[in-house]
């Protein structure tokens, strides 16, 4: 499991937050060698396509061709606008806020970069209201990068000018849609938005805008720095480079793991995170967030990438890893999922709005043990009018996609439920206390 | 006038950052929760649908979209207790039921002497510490019912 780490390779040292700890580090060296040679922006985007980087924030666009999407400056003067999703809020995911507070600076570098390619006039980072730290880190880094020049107008005396600008959210999963977003980010309810228009159209306050997730940004002064052919030797052929695990749920160790894309998820489970807990064996287990469902033990061998995890009827999500072992339920944590995207739901879209409330009542009535069999086809009715593609945005896929993986990979625990009128085998859990990672 | 000076001084440099002071709302509705009671009474509504320049129902359709902003008055110390999937598998309900006991407080209410405010929470985004919990906006993870009601206990009154 030995392979070439640099996502987290800066945060060993106390001071890594800072400038004086980026810059030893040979932080911004990528940025200001664009700035002094004048790199034509559009080059800067094509290295960035030819790299092979995915959007690390569920999605898995590909960040370079998003980027083109971006309207000519010529023939566009429109002002134009970066929104960063630091609004990280897919349950299981814990990863860009170890980037934010740990390595702030290495955000912003990858923020003015993407600025000089897409001709930005500012940059919003939009933090979730709860990273209280991830906030202070990243403004105290914007001030010290402003102090020196790297931020604001005429960039070390170039007439590149460039702000970022931080924005606090205040609760709601919605809001890391990317329209939900920008809806919130101009002082409304995080209400997504129809497509189309696109953001690179119309998108903050109507301008050309594009939306890029924290870990994404901070991958591109590396790639800038060391060549899209390095990044490309790093991970799989469709999924390039490194990502951030989070595993958690009931392993040994849980944590912010840097793995290469197209790790099997059991070396992952095994190497990285100590195994199932206590030795137990695997229930069930969630590839890249919640919204990508329960899959069976049998595919734990599966390469957490893009292609690999479509092949098994899932996704790579945010690539987070929640682990069930032997004594959990499946339909349980559907249930807790369920109250989740119930209580997320933005109302706009009958279906999901009326959808979620359904599949949580029925998941409900299974699990206290009142399910009929004819419930289990009522699941698999109601995702089926809720996704895919019939509402505003994913949220009601989110919510049918997990309800699917539970009746085509676990239908023998539904139909226990329903014939036995509840779970025998599930036991009240004691948490343990466990290691900081 | 429920909006001091200070504030108001604030939310100028907050808009500055936008090309549209309505962008300014939401982080100043968290500035006028910190600092005018922890809630966002109709009085304050009022007043910052005046300085925005909106009607008050617009101010409170927004805020009330949002989690984070109380609409009544809330305890003197907010625990929220995350009941999501990676908590949930590790305990977040008995953590939340020892909460709830220490504190006298339902989940989703203020305890009878004012002290405290439970509430369970979506995912905060702290899972490879599960289970979690944030008290006063501290993120408190690795848990277990004794370590809360350690964390609750240090607490002033």
């Amino acid at each position: 499991m030995s392979h070439e780490t640099y996502l987290l390779s800066r945060i060993e040292r106390g001071d890594s937050h800072t400038l004086a700890g980026y810059e030893a580090q040979g932080g911004y060296a990528a940025f200001k060698k664009i700035l002094s040679e004048g790199t034509p922006p559009k080059d800067v985007t094509e290295v960035v396509k030819e790299s092979g980087l995915r959007g690390r924030g569920g999605a898995g666009f590909p960040t370079g061709l998003k980027w083109s999407f971006m309207p000519d400056q010529e023939r566009d003067s429109r002002t134009r606008y970066m929104a960063v999703n630091a609004d990280e809020s897919e349950p299981g995911t814990c990863k860009d806020r170890v980037l934010m507070e740990r390595d702030p600076h290495g955000l912003l570098e990858g923020c003015l970069i993407a600025a000089w390619a897409m001709s930005l006039h500012g940059v919003y980072i939009y933090v979730r209201g709860e990273y209280r730290l991830s906030y202070r880190r990243l403004d105290e880094a914007i001030q010290e990068a402003r102090a020196a020049g790297l931020i604001g107008k005429n960039i070390q005396g170039t007439d590149f000018s460039c702000e970022i600008h931080m924005h606090k959210g205040a609760g709601a999963y919605i809001c890391g849609e990317e329209t939900g977003l920008m809806e919130s980010l101009e002082g409304k309810r995080g209400h997504p938005r129809p497509k189309p228009p696109f953001p690179a159209g119309f998108g903050l306050w109507g301008q050309p805008t594009t939306v890029n997730n924290v870990e994404s940004i901070f991958n591109v002064p590396f790639i800038l720095e060391r060549g899209a052919d390095w990044f490309k030797a790093m991970g799989s052929e469709k999924s390039s480079g490194n990502f951030l695990c989070c595993i958690s749920g009931h392993v040994e160790k849980p944590g912010v793991y840097e793995v290469a894309l197209g790790t099997p998820a059991s070396t992952i489970l095994n190497e990285y995170a100590g195994g199932v807990w206590h030795g137990h064996n695997l229930r069930a287990w969630i590839p890249g967030g919640s919204s990508t469902g329960f899959l069976r033990p049998e595919v734990i061998d599966t390469p957490m990438d893009h292609d690999s995890l479509k092949e098994v009827g899932s996704m790579f999500g945010t690539g987070s890893m929640i682990i069930l072992d032997q004594t959990a339920s499946v339909v349980h944590s559907a249930l807790v999922l369920m109250d989740f995207y119930e209580h997320e739901s933005c109302g706009q879209c009958s279906q999901c709005r009326e959808g979620t409330q359904w599949l949580a009542q029925v998941f409900q009535r299974i699990h206290d043990g009142q399910g009929r069999m004819e419930d289990i086809d009522l699941l698999s009715d109601i995702s089926n009018g809720m996704a895919p593609g019939k509402t505003i945005c994913a949220l009601a896929d989110a919510a049918a996609i997990p309800t699917h993986s539970v009746i085509r990979n676990f239908r023998d625990e539904l139909v226990e439920y329903v014939q036995a009128g509840g779970h025998t085998a599930v036991s009240k859990k004691r948490a343990l206390p466990m290691e900081t990672v | 006038m429920v909006l001091t000076d200070a504030l108001k001084a604030e939310f100028t440099e907050l808009a500055s950052h936008y090309p549209e002071r309505r962008a300014a709302l939401i982080p100043a509705l968290h500035r006028c929760q910190e600092e005018l009671g922890g809630w966002l009474s109709p009085e304050i509504i009022e007043a910052m649908a005046e300085w925005f320049e909106m009607e008050p129902v617009e101010v409170f359709s927004v805020a009330s979209f949002y989690p984070m902003f109380f609409l009544r008055p809330v305890g003197k110390h907010i625990v929220s207790v995350c009941r999501n999937i990676s908590c949930d598998l590790r305990g977040s309900q008995e953590l939340l039921d020892r909460v709830c006991q220490v504190t006298g407080a339902k989940a989703g209410a203020n305890s009878e002497d004012g002290r405290f405010y439970v509430e369970h929470v979506e995912c905060q985004g702290s899972c490879a510490n599960a289970p979690m919990m944030v008290v006063d906006g501290i993120y408190h993870g690795d848990l277990c019912p004794e370590k809360a009601e350690q964390i609750l206990g240090g607490l002033d009154r």
